[in-house]
């Protein structure tokens, strides 16, 4: 790819002559007339920006990752090609296994079971709930979502603080360390606050697809609510509940917010990977170590977006042929 | 379909609904109702009440209200640059994304590049998987090495790289949905590529630009990990980062900054998304009249 600077790659479109006479519309919808070679030079500046900074270094990762590579000492000055070595290590460190036992308990309390079930749950009861009621919790939910992660982390500090927390000011329990005595409840309870927003919004949007009239049918041969939801919704909104849990893992499972709260302490108790590959890459400067832990969460990740895409296209597919 | 039709078998029994039973389930469903409503509020009372608080510290209390923590932000030194850091950063990478997301869907919507869809799914794809945590390291040091590390520019390219590929998504299914109409007859009058492009296709898809950028704008603003892996001298560091620094040498969190500082910093966030989800029914309408 030239590596032409973006200016100099849209110039010429300013510069271009007036055609001679309007042609035909192009059958693909090229109305402008702007050519093949154009449209990719107008393509180019964001493909280039994405190559270097999202591309190579997924890609650089993987080379890093067989490498013996430090910030400081001899390894830094000279990299020293270990192979798997990495891999070896990290696989008999038992740091790393506790973290990758953590980053599992985290993702599955928190998003797949903890942000998964009360969203819906959220979703199900706005559907019948009084409006007052339900714009009051639907603003909160939302306010816990979209607020900086800085600051609900330290709204989370402040509600949870041994001393004047006002967790403990409420519950009555004093120099209560919420943080230190349980720091995974902490992090997995939070996650729920923080991201139940989504799945919330997604159910309800899937459950407005169901019709109507399919619910009255079923009120009218008397179901009870739990058995509209057995029968009539759930198979309807099955898909969604596969998109939601795939997308919400993907998401808690590269989610570094944990370290604002715990700092993956005490005694890397609340450490899940992302704070693992922070604190061994960015802190002990251990870049080839922290580059092959770095890969196999790009992997993982690989694999669950792939699976998320493969649902989509399945879905689509589906639509057209049905 | 049919699946609804037929999952709707008919129970005679459940006619017999004992009141007495639908009066337990109604108070148990609003005691569940009441207690997801404390647990959702009770961490954002902080966020509310301390920075007017005339004694500022973790316990979320009503005592008093004064403008006094106002004032110290106002006066701490610290507060304003770091602000203004924030601005930078998010401006900066929602100018680039804008601009180049626009480019590129226009090309990509209007024009049969060869290879399109696998290029589409493939920027889906990769701006899913190449998070920044599972970026850092080779990010941290592809800066190192070619010297963008501690620089602000290398933040807001490595941000931008990460949100452009979303940003050509949403931009191009934006561009998808506006009719050739414009285009074509404009192009009937006469009009040249680039004029088209500068008074009818910039006008008619400045809606998707201003949402994406907005969306841009918010992510970058509230992003932590990026900033603070990338840049270690605190005169550049934005607000996400700055925050962790107002402590005294005790230890102690400085209250009555945090909390001012905690709300000025969260509440753009807050009107952004309201208008943008005021304007979120927004569907393109309209025509050409005449």
């Amino acid at each position: 790819m030239p590596s032409t600077s973006p200016e100099a790659e849209v110039a010429p479109v300013a510069a271009a002559p007036v055609p001679a006479r309007p042609g035909p519309a192009a059958p693909d919808g090229d109305v402008v007339g702007l050519g093949r070679g154009r449209a990719m030079v107008f393509v180019a500046p964001a493909l280039v920006l994405v190559g270097v900074f999202l591309v190579f270094p997924a890609v650089w990762t993987i080379y890093l990752g067989l490498l013996d590579y430090s910030l400081t000492g001899s390894a830094a000055k000279a990299p020293t090609f270990v192979g798997l070595g990495n891999y070896v290590t990290a696989l008999g460190d038992p740091a790393f296994t506790r973290s990758l036992y953590l980053t599992l308990l985290y993702v599955g309390f928190s998003a797949v079971v903890g942000q998964n079930v009360l969203g819906f749950l959220l979703a199900w009861f706005f559907r019948t709930t009084h409006a007052v009621v339900r714009n009051v919790l639907n603003v909160l939910v939302l306010l816990a979502w979209i607020l900086p992660g800085s600051v609900v982390a330290f709204l989370w500090q402040a509600l949870l603080d041994r001393r004047d927390g006002t967790l403990n000011a409420i519950l009555g329990t004093t120099d209560y360390a919420w943080a230190i005595d349980h720091p995974m409840a902490v992090i997995i309870v939070f996650n729920i606050w923080r991201g139940t927003a989504f799945s919330m919004l997604l159910y309800a949007a899937a459950i407005n697809t169901v019709p109507r009239s399919h619910l009255e049918v079923a009120r009218m041969a008397g179901a009870r609510p739990w058995q509209q939801l057995r029968d009539v919704v759930l198979p309807t909104v099955k898909r969604h509940v596969l998109t939601n849990t795939l997308l919400i893992t993907l998401w808690t499972f590269n989610d570094f917010s944990p370290y604002l709260l715990t700092g993956g302490g005490p005694d890397n108790q609340s450490e899940i990977l992302p704070v693992y590959i922070y604190k061994e890459a960015i802190i002990g400067g251990h870049l080839g170590y922290g580059s092959a832990i770095s890969l196999l969460l790009l992997v993982a990740n690989l694999v669950i977006a792939v699976a998320y895409i493969r649902l989509l296209r399945t879905r689509s597919h589906d639509e057209a042929t049905a | 379909m049919s699946a609804a039709a037929s999952a709707a078998p008919v129970r005679s029994s459940a006619r017999t609904l004992a009141p007495a039973r639908t009066v337990a389930t109604r108070s148990l469903v609003y005691a569940g109702v009441c207690v997801l409503v404390v647990f959702f509020a009770l961490p954002l009372l902080w966020l509310v009440l301390t920075p007017f608080s005339p004694a500022p510290s973790y316990r979320a209390t009503l005592s008093g209200f004064t403008l006094d923590n106002m004032a110290k932000l106002f006066d701490n030194p610290q507060t304003w640059p770091s602000i203004r850091n924030s601005l930078v950063l998010a401006i900066g990478s929602s100018v680039l994304v804008i601009a180049l997301a626009a480019l590129a869907a226009y090309a990509l919507s209007r024009v049969r590049i060869p290879g399109r869809d696998q290029l589409l799914y493939a920027l889906l794809l990769l701006s899913s998987i190449v998070t920044g945590t599972a970026a850092m390291v080779p990010i941290f040091l592809m800066l190192f090495q070619i010297g963008l590390i501690d620089r602000q520019v290398g933040v807001v390219l490595v941000l931008s790289g990460g949100l452009l590929p979303a940003a050509v998504f949403m931009l191009k299914d934006f561009v998808d949905s506006i009719p050739r109409s414009y285009e074509e007859s404009a192009r009937v009058f006469g009009a040249s590529p680039s004029q088209i492009l500068r008074h009818i296709v910039l006008p008619v898809i400045r809606p998707g630009m201003a949402t994406v950028g907005v969306w841009a704008l918010v992510q970058v603003w509230g992003n932590f990990l990026v900033p603070y892996v990338l840049l270690s001298d605190p005169a550049k560091q934005p607000a996400a980062v700055v925050m962790y620094t107002f402590y005294d040498a005790g230890g102690q969190p400085n209250f009555a900054l945090i909390s001012t500082f905690a709300l000025v910093y969260s509440v753009p966030v807050v009107v952004l998304y309201l208008v943008v989800n005021r304007r979120y029914g927004f569907a393109f309408q309209g025509g050409i009249k005449g």
